[in-house]
């Protein structure tokens, strides 16, 4: 399943590798990164491929956030379909 | 390309995460004729198992699509078939079906079951007699039961004997509960030309041209859209503002065609429409009548308040029709008093009375909505007032409803606290000139000139 991981958080080493990590850990292929700095704010987009079951995005998802929650990194696992629908016609 | 996507990605998150936009209710909707017997038991025995048998993965799918969607569902509802068609059959004390519904509902987890409900526009039968003598009793001795009664369309006129019904019923509705915030008529809404599709309560119900059993969404959005038109700034004309408000409504649209579809699909149920209404709740920032004010008014209620209102009503129109395959049920603006942060306020300071109100109405979805009105105001009045909403209703061929809560025991600028989704707000003066030989006249105003079409 397509999804997308976005990241928000203050800036500082390592964050895109935290990230990275906790997907190569779960099986989850990274498609694709855009990632700025705006003054010390990070914010990075991820798509990326989730192995096709549903009780495992739900797992999955919950506990990326939960991780993000405990470095101070605002995270969302959602997916892709959402974003389709509301910018394209 | 990957800039723009980005964007769109960051602007969708904060719109769920800081602007409070939700599904308000994915609303399944489920036909009860084949419920029907002469045994008024056995009929709630039919209802129950159905209604059990084919809701019973709702609130699970809805669960399952928030979260892998990213997008809180805040209601999971579900609408029948107008009790009182089940009644005429069967006949006996409707509150058993009101508890049967409740009790369903409960077994189920759906936050509101909508339903009972009669449409004697034209004229009462006997089911349609004991269903609205039913319903004070029945709402105080259930929780989640919602209850409408549609006294008058475009085509029949007003029902002036159900509308003086109407308002013995709301202020009977009132007094069962009046030790429980009066949130009997809190759940009872009067109609003129009610939808048959409509997903929000209290006035949902599963009108008899609807297939069997089927998904409708209702989205809301205020928040969203009142920062979009905060962005624009103030230089910014009334149609650009109108073209903000449409591209903002698109969105917002696309959100709930994407999970009725979705939804349709795993309940494996077919769907049935989007509602585009914007629908406030009492949390900061999700309020209607803040985007009036973000438009340029000092106080929502003021001069300026109607069109403003007619403006984003129809904005908000014309950006979802085109993001979904079908839209129906009330699709417009709402404006309940109780429920929404900037109406409270400018109905305490006194900007916003029931007269604007009244004229509000004329212009956008619904009515007269989560109005408190003092203790003694008499059923009388009631009924008078609910005759003018409908009267504005039939002549404009639009739905106009009327939630009145007589706060029991309490008087103008006294505050009643109902609390959730349907929050609290000040009680509202109402004029006290006595309207009772015109309610007590009975019969029916008959249907206006433009309602013969043929």
């Amino acid at each position: 399943m397509r999804a997308v991981i976005s990241v928000v958080g203050k800036d500082r080493p390592g964050i895109l590798a935290f990230v990275a990590n906790n997907c190569a850990v779960r099986n989850i292929n990274i498609v694709d990164v855009t990632q700025k700095v705006l003054q010390d704010l990070f914010t990075m987009i991820m798509i990326v491929d989730i192995p096709e079951d549903l009780d495992n995005f739900h797992k999955v998802a919950d506990e990326m956030e939960h991780e993000g929650d405990a470095e101070g990194l605002k995270i969302h696992v959602m997916h892709e379909d959402i974003f389709n629908a509301m910018h394209t016609i | 390309m990957r800039t723009k996507r980005r964007d769109n990605i960051l602007e969708t998150i904060r719109m769920i995460d800081e602007e409070c936009l939700d599904i308000r209710t994915v609303t399944m909707g489920i036909s009860l004729l084949d419920c029907a017997d002469t045994d008024i038991d056995r009929s709630c025995e039919k209802i129950y198992k159905k209604l059990t048998e084919k809701a019973k993965d709702l609130v699970s799918t809805a669960r399952d699509i928030s979260r892998e969607y990213g997008i809180p569902i805040i209601n999971k509802r579900i609408s029948v078939t107008p009790v009182s068609l089940l009644a005429s059959v069967s006949g006996g004390d409707c509150v058993k079906y009101a508890k049967t519904l409740d009790k369903a509902g409960k077994d189920l987890g759906v936050d509101f079951i909508g339903g009972f409900s009669a449409l004697v526009q034209k004229g009462m039968t006997e089911g349609d007699r004991l269903l609205i003598e039913a319903i004070p009793q029945a709402l105080a001795e259930t929780d989640l039961v919602c209850s409408s009664v549609n006294i008058g369309s475009t085509k029949a006129g007003i029902n002036m004997d159900a509308v003086k019904l109407m308002g013995e019923t709301v202020r009977r509705a009132a007094e069962l509960t009046k030790d429980n915030c009066c949130f009997g008529a809190a759940k009872l809404v009067v109609f003129c030309n009610s939808v048959e599709d409509n997903p929000f309560m209290a006035g949902a119900y599963h009108g008899i041209t609807e297939p069997d059993c089927v998904i409708n969404v209702g989205v809301s959005g205020p928040g969203v859209v009142r920062n979009a038109v905060k962005e624009a700034g103030p230089e910014a004309s009334m149609n650009e503002i109108a073209e903000i408000i449409k591209k903002t409504a698109f969105k917002i649209t696309r959100m709930g065609q994407l999970v009725g579809m979705e939804a349709s699909r795993r309940l494996n149920v077919p769907f049935g429409i989007v509602d585009l209404s914007l629908a406030p709740t009492p949390a900061v920032g999700d309020s209607v009548a803040k985007i009036l004010e973000e438009i340029g008014l000092e106080e929502c209620g003021g001069p300026g308040t109607t069109a403003c209102l007619a403006m984003l009503n129809d904005a908000v129109k014309k950006g979802g029709v085109m993001a979904s395959s079908n839209v129906g049920g009330l699709s417009g603006a709402f404006i309940p008093v109780s429920e929404d942060a900037g109406m409270i306020a400018a109905a305490e300071s006194g900007t916003l009375t029931i007269e604007k109100l009244e004229a509000m109405t004329a212009v956008c979805s619904v009515g007269l909505d989560m109005i408190i009105v003092p203790g003694d105001t008499s059923a009388e009045t009631l009924s008078a007032i609910i005759a003018d909403e409908a009267a504005i209703g039939m002549i404009n061929n639009k739905t106009t409803a009327c939630r009145l809560i007589p706060a029991i025991g309490m008087d103008a600028g006294d505050h009643l606290v109902f609390g959730g989704l349907l929050g609290e707000g000040p009680v509202m003066p109402v004029r006290r000139t006595d309207a009772s030989v015109m309610i007590n006249r009975g019969g029916r105003i008959p249907s206006p000139i433009h309602s013969l079409k043929n």
